[in-house]
């Protein structure tokens, strides 16, 4: 009998060839650690071939999940169990196990043939070579295979099963029930009874062999998280972008219509939407990024709230559209789902350097609203604020989410419409000139112009891309009247401010939960934008740990940035900015504010690892308390 | 139901007879002198009314260059965007409004250079727009380079050794992209070119009409073989013979295509009969290659082309209706199938 062992968090990275159904793995690990209640964040890592080399180290693919008794900010560095389904994930992915890290092995593939495949001379498993870690090995598919025979399923399906065998012995391991997988297997292979039935055999099988083999002496358990009451699901950033556009329609009594052109990471926001058609959504998969930009502001000019979905080599080929947004003064939300760069980069790895591009990426003086979500489950509000925003100020408006966001999940918690304030798209019905004229291009008291649709009588008039009247909207080269233009338009977008809230910085001086030590205003500020939150706040919590005094503060919005943040970054001497970029928000701060930002920059396609942060933050609180 | 074409069921009637000037801005029109714009302009604008549809709900999308100045002429709802781009946007905007009457005003050089790929996947979906495609051959607003529909040799101030580019024959490329509606006329003829422009209204999905257009400063005179009584132009009448020069020639079937042969050598039965309704678009096609893209001594005008197919915007909108009598609302699509509570 094994004994019990109670943890507060855990880190296990499942890992095998593309086509070991690893994400499906992983992604029902961890609905069960979410429906268990523990709170957690996951790191999908898969090759950009869709079916690489069979046991090579190019086609491993796996997925990362950390779950915990308390709340946690990122999927973890390292692992603390590594499943390793053959000789390559082992290779790729052992590496990153910390010392005394379980490892659980298939030995079914790990034949000399395959071994040095990858460039393993003996067999690790056997040479001693692990001897640092706990492993364990078990030859997992021919134990599937005795647990289908006669079930009526071919070899490829006897082996594809073996994920769900591992899957059965964690869940053992990590003393869940097994109910839920069973019904989800009901619910994904029912039309295959001979296929689902193998996979629930399997899963029953890898279940039992944990539960009896005495592989393994302990069994962990790890508790549910304190999280706020609610009704929660788990949701991935793609996903919840996609249902805040919907629900920023909706808000606004708008049909939504996207535009997209297939790219990753950005493309299942487009499959997303296209099952939505019950809700009104039209999705158009255009010829070209270009035109899926062109459709979407043609459907605002005709009164939908068009929508623009893409990564960075998309994103650069919708700036002429986006231009034309600012100069037509229409709605249009841009999505960019961030991915290595420059050129086509690395499709699936994660980055933040189209900042600069967002802010400044247009021919001429063309100010958009940047937004930037902050984890999976910010990606719904930062899509509604993006469609009130774009409806209010009548305003194309760029997100800049990120391949880690928009594969990654976490809880969220579900939020209830009626709750939501309604966005008042303020159509022009009535002319607004002298002489029942109408002026498309008079202002509100936000500097948003009038907006009359195409079908409105007596309200006809033409927009383009050619420098504007004021007020008319009639083509004018008037010099004085292009410099009024342009200020205007700055204004509006600069006015955006009194419409974000301000900035909580987080320092130990106001949280009472820091250690003792730890109170006190800090000298350092670690500033971070978008996706970098995560990490930032978990290093933050660990050098806070260690009785240092670190500060903290996050920017969901890049531009405007909000009003107080001059305020604060005065307020410290040291500002140090984690970017998964060479220092574009370091930049804009030195040049807005003049103060002494310094960059940490990180670009290796990952999200930037904790640890190396904490370590990193505690070497600079020692360096300025000499 | 009323005789009302397809192209235009959707979009409301006017509440008041209409009339030329109601459909004319307030902006003084700025072409040059002579420019072949003007007359599309006033054909266009003297079509208008008799369309029977709402001032309000016609909108005109432009690209860039010359002609696609022409939204501001025109007083209605109307966009003059970026270059080539104009299907890529009216797409968007038929798609979002069915109620809406979309034309797309470009040229030669933004229809066919740097916008081929919108226009070929516009008229492929057969997306209910009606494109007006100004064929000067050159581009004038940037002062005149030469195009891709430009005469080989065409002496420009990019090509002052004479061009060296083959030209582009945008009624067969519209074919090829199996356009449901292809016609051509040119500027020079108002009533051809009102019946043209009457036929395209009509019909529902994509139209693709090519309008030869002079432009005096920059390419004068290449259509000029084609105006009043031409022996150049091949007219295009449906259930007519395909005869041209006073009857002199016609349009006959030969071993190894389309061929021209003198009527009294070959006799008016073995002339073809144009029929614009036929399916399959190859003899459309066929036709099309008698332009004569080099020199212009010979090209055909009318209706290529004008067939039946679901476009794409009303299928789009028909899936919409249909998924949404299902709908359980978006609250219960945020929540999904797996939740739990805290």
């Amino acid at each position: 009998m094994s004994s019990e062992h109670v943890l507060d968090r855990v880190v296990i990275r499942f890992a095998g060839d593309s086509g070991d159904g690893m994400q499906l793995t992983g992604n029902r690990f961890t609905a069960d650690a979410a429906r268990y209640g523990n709170d957690f964040s996951t790191l999908p890592n898969f090759p950009a071939e869709i079916r690489a080399p069979a046991g090579t180290l190019s086609g491993v693919s796996s997925f990362q999940l950390h779950f915990a008794s308390f709340d946690i900010r990122t999927p973890g560095d390292a692992p603390d169990v590594l499943v390793a389904m053959n000789p390559a994930a082992l290779k790729a992915n052992i590496g990153d196990l910390p010392k005394g890290g379980i490892v659980i092995a298939d030995t079914a593939d790990f034949t000399p043939r395959n071994l040095k495949k990858v460039g393993y001379e003996s067999d690790p498993l056997t040479d001693g070579s692990l001897d640092s870690y706990q492993v364990h090995t078990a030859n997992l598919t021919a134990m599937t295979a005795e647990a289908v025979k006669g079930m009526g399923v071919g070899r490829a399906d006897a082996t594809r099963a073996k994920n769900m065998f591992a899957l059965g012995m964690l869940t053992w391991l990590y003393n869940r029930p097994i109910e839920p997988t069973l019904a989800f297997l009901d619910r994904k292979f029912g039309g295959s009874t001979a296929v689902r039935d193998a996979n629930k055999a399997a899963l029953r099988s890898g279940y039992a062999f944990g539960e009896t083999s005495e592989l393994f002496a302990v069994r962990y358990t790890v508790a549910p998280a304190a999280q706020l009451p609610g009704t929660y699901r788990q949701i991935h950033g793609n996903q919840a972008l996609a249902y805040g556009l919907m629900a920023g329609a909706e808000l606004a009594g708008l049909p939504l219509f996207l535009g997209a052109y297939p790219i990753t990471p950005a493309s299942d926001v487009l499959h997303e939407l296209s099952r939505h058609k019950a809700l009104g959504v039209t999705t158009f998969q255009a010829e070209d990024e270009i035109a899926a930009a062109g459709a979407a502001l043609g459907a605002s000019f005709g009164g939908a709230l068009g929508v623009t979905v893409s990564s960075g080599p998309g994103i650069e080929l919708k700036l002429e559209t986006i231009g034309l947004g600012v100069m037509l003064e229409l709605p249009l939300v841009v999505v960019n789902v961030q991915r290595a760069g420059p050129s086509t980069g690395m499709p699936t790895k994660t980055e933040q350097a189209d900042l600069l591009q967002a802010l400044y990426g247009r021919n001429g003086e063309a100010p958009v609203p940047v937004l930037a979500p902050e984890s999976p489950g910010d990606c719904f509000d930062i899509a509604v604020e993006a469609c009130r925003i774009a409806l209010r100020y009548r305003t194309p408006v760029m997100i800049l989410s990120d391949g880690y966001l928009a594969n990654g999940s976490e809880p969220w918690r579900v939020p209830d419409l009626a709750d939501l304030p309604r966005i008042d798209p303020g159509f022009a019905t009535e002319p607004n000139g002298p002489d029942g004229t109408f002026l498309p291009y008079k202002r509100d008291d936000v500097g948003a112009r009038a907006w009359a649709l195409p079908g409105t009588p007596g309200l006809e008039h033409r927009v383009g891309g050619l420098e504007k009247a004021d007020l008319t909207g009639n083509i004018s080269y008037d010099p004085a009247n292009h410099e009024r233009m342009v200020i205007l338009r700055e204004e509006k977008i600069a006015g955006i401010v009194r419409d974000i809230p301000d900035l909580q910085v987080d320092d130990p001086v106001d949280d009472p939960r820091a250690d003792e030590e730890a109170t006190g205003r800090a000298d350092v500020l670690v500033v971070g934008w978008g996706s970098t939150s995560g990490p930032i706040a978990a290093a933050v919590r660990r050098v806070r740990l260690t009785g240092r005094r670190v500060a903290r503060l996050h920017l969901r919005h890049l531009n405007p940035l909000p009003a107080n943040l001059g305020t604060i970054l005065s307020q410290y001497r040291r500002i140090i900015v984690p970017e998964m970029n060479r220092g574009q928000l370091t930049t804009i701060l030195r040049a807005r504010y003049l103060v002494p930002a310094e960059p940490y920059s990180r670009v290796r396609g990952l999200p930037i690892s904790l640890t190396e942060l904490a370590a990193d933050l505690i070497r600079i609180i020692d360096e300025e308390a000499k | 139901m009323s005789s009302r074409p397809e192209g235009l069921m959707h979009v409301p009637l006017p509440l008041t007879p209409l009339t030329r000037k109601d459909f004319t801005s307030d902006q003084d029109v700025r072409w040059c002198p002579g420019c072949g714009d003007y007359a599309v302009l006033a054909a266009f604008q003297g079509l208008l009314p008799e369309l029977g549809i709402a001032r309000e709900n016609l909108a005109v999308i432009s690209g860039i260059g010359c002609s696609s100045r022409f939204p501001y002429y025109v007083d209605s709802y109307g966009m003059h965007s970026i270059h080539g781009r104009a299907p890529a946007i009216a797409t968007g905007l038929a798609t979002a409004r069915p109620d809406l009457s979309v034309w797309v005003v470009t040229g030669d050089g933004d229809a066919l250079s740097i916008g081929g790929n919108h226009l070929v996947h516009a008229l492929r979906r057969n997306v209910n727009i009606t494109v007006l495609l100004f064929n000067n051959r050159i581009y004038g607003l940037t002062k005149g380079q030469y195009s891709p529909t430009s005469q080989p040799g065409l002496v420009t101030k990019s090509t002052p050794f004479g061009s060296v580019d083959a030209p582009l024959n945008p009624v067969s490329l519209a074919l090829g992209a199996e356009a449901t509606f292809v016609a051509r006329s040119l500027d020079s003829n108002r009533a051809h070119l009102t019946g043209v422009l009457r036929a395209a209204a009509a019909h529902r999905g994509a139209a693709l009409v090519e309008i030869y257009q002079n432009c005096p400063i920059f390419n004068d005179g290449p259509f000029d073989g084609f105006k009043g009584a031409s022996e150049s132009a091949i007219w295009l009448t449906d259930g007519q013979p395909i005869t041209f020069a006073d009857g002199r020639y016609g349009i006959v079937q030969g071993r190894r295509g389309l061929e021209i042969a003198e009527v009294s050598e070959a006799g008016l039965d073995a002339v073809l009969v144009h029929d614009s309704s036929i399916d399959d678009p190859t003899r459309a096609f066929a036709l099309s290659r008698l332009t004569d893209s080099a020199g212009l001594t010979q090209a055909p005008f009318g209706v290529f082309r004008d067939v039946s197919r679901p476009a794409y915007d009303d299928l789009v909108r028909d899936q919409i209706a249909g998924a949404r009598e299902g709908s359980r609302g978006l609250q219960a699509v945020l929540a999904g199938h797996d939740t739990w509570t805290v």
